[in-house]
């Protein structure tokens, strides 16, 4: 099938970008949307011109890597799926591809579709860990944890950090994100003695890295590739408050 | 006399660790304060190794390629991680573990090694629920097993098909803890792209930032390398797009031996290659062997639907040549089934290149169970099959996903194709028992290394390695090794050995740039790949290893005349990092073909043609091929082999049989 793509290009993180048009005359239904990439940027190498960079490394929809802005929707059209397990049997023959960055104020661009991220990173070191030293670990069948509780810090442990939630809010809260990782944590007993001062350290690091606020549209949710649900924001509100009050 | 000194214990073979940690020096904290370890790679082995570092107080520098530590190739394991815990009270034991990773990898694995690894398992289950990791439990809250291949005991803690996401997470939250303690200072897209030795020990590395392009360089103590394998080398495997072989081969430029680099692990289901576009395979975890039955047509060229062809017309083939093991036989012997039964004709599919992994079963049997128990007496067809579809999906859901999102198809209804791929490389630096390379101070960990795994690996072994190494081996034996440096004080980075080192990094670099050909760095990259699938793959032949060689090397001459890298050196520029490890690969192709050549036996994942059973079982040489070949970089000329032997003492090696 014949594309159309409109491509943001932007040559480092102080350039100005804009949108440039790419045609493809010959793509395979079955190629997955990061393949159809890359025979674009083969052509473009084949014709002397610069490839279009973006992020990608697991193309099994695990590492978080891949981030495109596709025809107005983070990750493209289907639901639960990251852009490298999108593929080319959902477009159709004649089509116009828009293909742009995350855009939010905490995720600057570096080059052409790639971000940078390491805000994440930063909200992870507030205290998006347990405090437990190497060797010190008790035998892991001495607690036992209830099957329904395991299963949700499960579902809430499955994101994995591509920032779409961040890209799709009009605020672009990053609330999703840091309410997985509370949930998660506060849902397990091993989690207990550093609930609140997690809550806290984390909302606030999240803030610092001027991430929107939350006005609860739930376009997040819908647009997680990983399904991760909106109940993790309202735990984390709650964990959040419930910090407020015991830290008093 | 060997040149290699392997630094194994004294002792009987359950003590060794125990005495090595009892007598080995430490560092005292204060003293720790003042060293610096260089941590290259961030997955699970760096990660872990990088975090318990800190935590005893060392200064830690970690590197990374990907934009976060967080998205390491550790991160795609899906099916699980062994461990000898004996939960399930089915006969399980370190001794049982530590026989059947001997006996997986074919007897081409120190015994001492694999025994201290079958011993740490059980302390990385504890660490790791300890971290938050959330395993897959029991309705009574405790954890979950499930088997794999190579073995008839229940050992493998999962967390779905999740299970390498959730343990890097761990791991990557005990890392954050320590950059936000101060402890690690985190590099992320940077790659290494040498390692600097000063006064005949490893003291930095040169890296790139890969955002701007810049050199930088770093100086250490002590430098672990922890950047996985070398798949890659094929084009096509189940790796990340970025894992490479390069920090590896430049330290094997720099004298560090390269062990057994032909021993590849092709793993028997994945999802087959549709077309030329393809820039990966995906793999379909091994868990799904515990319940899938593996089958072709029994009729050449059979066009039928699968659903279509009668239980009578097919053929369980691991079933009917396996009857002990079945569909649960190791990957090496599945591997090469599969590709037996589609050389012979009975593929399936459009390029006939594939053999269905079935679930219907499966779905039946959990089906009637589910039934039995909520106490329905005379349930449906229909309704078996949607109770057991239910209990399939709680199992294996997002593989199931997965699969149908890439191939279109609903594999709850009809069959998975399947077809083997590279997964794995057992293969990689040599090191002694402390993890030490031969180059003083270069230490490698996780599937960077060849410790443990011999000629094949078992499922669910390598997770436990690379956290076995990284949590609770080198945390030890690094400390040994930098006693003698609490007086040395700061390594500067204006020593000669760095400016030589970046130098040769900027000319390599300008050398490529400066190319300006007319070929793509994929063209290259993929022409290797293909040259290795069919002559250093599945099955391997003189004739063919040789041929190969000369390829591999015209390849690259080609290479150094014709590729053509877009944009500068000074910026973001993918395709520089790719025409730089593909580079590396083009050297590494050749050594292994060279060891695939040298190795006249069939073990493991090494399968030669030449040596092979009447009815097409690998034939093993004990005689002459028991020891591991660890090769020196040759400088331009072929490779010099040295040779560590290897001495069973507790297991006696035999036929591996799985009938
Ligand atoms: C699809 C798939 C499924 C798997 N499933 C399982 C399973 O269920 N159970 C199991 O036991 N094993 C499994 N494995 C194998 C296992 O995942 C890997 O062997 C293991 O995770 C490797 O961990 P590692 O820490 O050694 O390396 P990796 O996780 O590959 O990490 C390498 C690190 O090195 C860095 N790096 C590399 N080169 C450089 C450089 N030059 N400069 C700077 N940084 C660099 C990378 O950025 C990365 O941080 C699976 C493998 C695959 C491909
Ligand atoms: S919550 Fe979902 S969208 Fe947000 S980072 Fe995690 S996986 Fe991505
Ligand atoms: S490339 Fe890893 S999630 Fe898409």
């Amino acid at each position: 099938m014949r594309l159309n793509l409109k491509i943001w290009r932007q040559k480092g993180p102080k350039a100005n970008g804009k949108m440039v048009d790419y045609t493809l005359n010959e793509v395979n239904p079955e190629m997955s949307f990061l393949e159809m990439m890359d025979v674009l940027n083969q052509q473009l190498v084949d014709e002397g011109d610069e490839p279009v960079a973006f992020d990608h490394d697991c193309r099994e929809g695990i590492c978080g890597m891949c981030s495109m802005f596709i025809n107005g929707r983070a990750h493209g059209p289907m639901t639960g799926t990251t852009t490298c397990q999108l593929h080319m049997r959902h477009f159709n023959d004649g089509d116009t591809i828009v293909i742009e960055p995350w855009r939010a104020s905490a995720f600057p661009v570096i080059k052409d579709l790639m971000v940078d991220r390491s805000a994440f990173d930063r909200v992870i070191q507030a205290g998006g860990y347990i405090s437990v030293n190497t060797g010190s670990a008790p035998d892991a069948n001495s607690l036992p944890i209830p099957k329904q509780n395991a299963d949700m810090a499960f579902d809430a442990a499955t994101c994995i950090g591509c920032g779409a939630c961040v890209a799709t809010c009009k605020n672009a809260s990053a609330m999703l994100f840091v309410g997985a990782k509370v949930s998660q944590l506060s849902l397990l007993p091993q989690g207990q003695p550093e609930r609140e001062e997690r809550a806290i350290r984390m909302v606030e690091q999240m803030d610092k890295e001027g991430f929107g606020n939350c006005t609860n549209t739930g376009a997040c949710e819908v647009e997680c590739p990983k399904g991760i649900s909106i109940e993790n924001i309202a735990r984390l509100n709650r964990e959040y408050l419930r910090a407020k009050v015991v830290q008093k | 006399m060997s040149v290699l000194n392997s630094k194994i214990p004294a002792g009987p073979l359950a003590d060794k660790w125990k005495n090595h940690k009892n007598s080995i020096r430490l560092v005292n904290p204060a003293n720790k304060r003042s060293i610096d370890v260089i941590v290259v790679g961030t997955g699970l082995a760096g990660a872990s190794a990088a975090a318990s570092l800190a935590e005893m107080g060392y200064k830690v520098k970690a590197f990374c390629f990907q934009d976060s530590p967080r998205r390491a190739h550790s991160i795609a394991a899906q099916g699980g991680i062994n461990a000898a815990k004996n939960y399930r009270n089915d006969g399980d034991s370190v001794h049982r573990l530590f026989y059947d990773t001997i006996k997986g990898g074919d007897y081409r694995s120190r015994e001492a090694n694999v025994h201290r690894l079958a011993e740490v398992s059980v302390n990385i289950i504890d660490q790791c629920v300890a971290q938050g990791v959330p395993f897959a439990r029991e309705y009574g809250g405790l954890l979950d097993n499930r088997s794999f291949g190579g073995v008839q005991v229940s050992r493998t803690f999962y967390a779905k098909g999740q299970t390498g996401q959730q343990l890097l997470l761990g791991a990557y939250s005990a890392l954050s803890r320590q950059v936000s303690a101060g402890q690690v200072k985190m590099y992320h897209r940077h790659e290494m792209l040498d390692v600097v030795m000063v006064d005949g020990k490893a003291r930095g590395i040169i890296a790139r930032n890969l955002v701007t392009g810049e050199l930088e360089r770093h100086s250490a103590h002590a430098v672990l390398l922890c950047t996985g394998g070398y798949g890659n080398v094929f084009f096509l495997s189940t790796n990340a797009m970025g894992s490479n072989v390069t920090a590896t081969w430049k330290a094997h430029r720099k004298g560090a031996y390269f062990a057994n680099p032909c021993f590849t692990q092709i793993h028997p289901t994945c999802i087959p290659v549709s077309g030329d576009y393809q820039s990966k395979l995906t793999l379909m975890s091994e868990s799904l062997r515990n319940d899938g039955r593996i089958w072709v047509p029994q009729k050449q060229n059979d066009q039928r639907r699968p659903v279509d062809i009668p239980e009578e017309e097919r053929d369980y083939y691991l079933e009917r040549r396996y009857p002990a093991f079945g569909n649960l036989v190791p990957r090496d012997v599945a591997s090469r089934a599969a590709k037996e039964r589609c050389d012979a004709g009975y593929g399936v599919g459009q390029s006939k290149m594939a053999v269905y992994l079935d679930y219907a079963s499966a779905i039946q049997r959990y089906g009637t169970l589910e039934a039995n128990k909520m106490g329905e007496s005379q349930p449906s067809v229909q309704r078996i099959t949607e109770l057991g579809t239910q209990v399939v999906a709680s199992k294996y859901g997002n593989l199931f996903e997965m699969y149908a999102k890439i191939t279109g198809d609903n594999p709850y209804e009809t069959p998975m194709r399947i077809y083997p791929a590279v997964h794995y490389t057992m293969g990689g630096l040599w090191v002694d028992y402390n993890l030490m390379s031969n180059l003083p101070g270069l230490f490698v960990l996780g599937e960077a290394n060849f410790s443990d795994h011999g000629a094949n690996r078992l499922g669910a072994s390598a997770l436990m390695q690379g956290l076995a190494d990284g949590y609770f081996v080198v945390p030890y034996t690094l400390g040994d090794y930098l006693a003698d440096d609490i007086q040395t004080g700061n390594i500067s980075t204006q020593h000669p050995a760095f400016d030589e080192a970046e130098g040769a990094v900027q000319e390599q670099i300008s050398r490529i740039m400066n190319i300006k050909g007319s070929k793509s760095v994929d063209f290259f990259h993929k022409a290797l790949g293909k040259i290795m699938w069919d002559k250093c793959g599945m099955a391997r032949s003189e004739e063919g290893l040789k041929q190969a060689i000369s390829e591999i090397q015209a390849l690259r001459t080609e290479f150094y005349a014709q590729v053509r890298v877009p944009g500068s050196a000074s910026e973001m520029n993918p395709e520089l990092e790719k025409a730089i490890r593909v580079a590396d690969f083009l050297e590494l192709g050749e050594l292994m073909c060279y060891d695939a050549l040298n190795r006249n036996e069939s073990c493991g994942g090494h399968f030669r043609e030449e040596y092979q059973t009447e009815d097409g079982e690998a034939l093993r040489d004990d005689t002459d091929f028991a020891y591991v070949a660890a090769w020196e970089y040759g400088q331009g000329n072929s490779p010099i082999l040295h040779k560590e032997d290897l001495n069973f003492e507790n297991v006696k090696p035999s036929t591996r049989s799985y009938k």
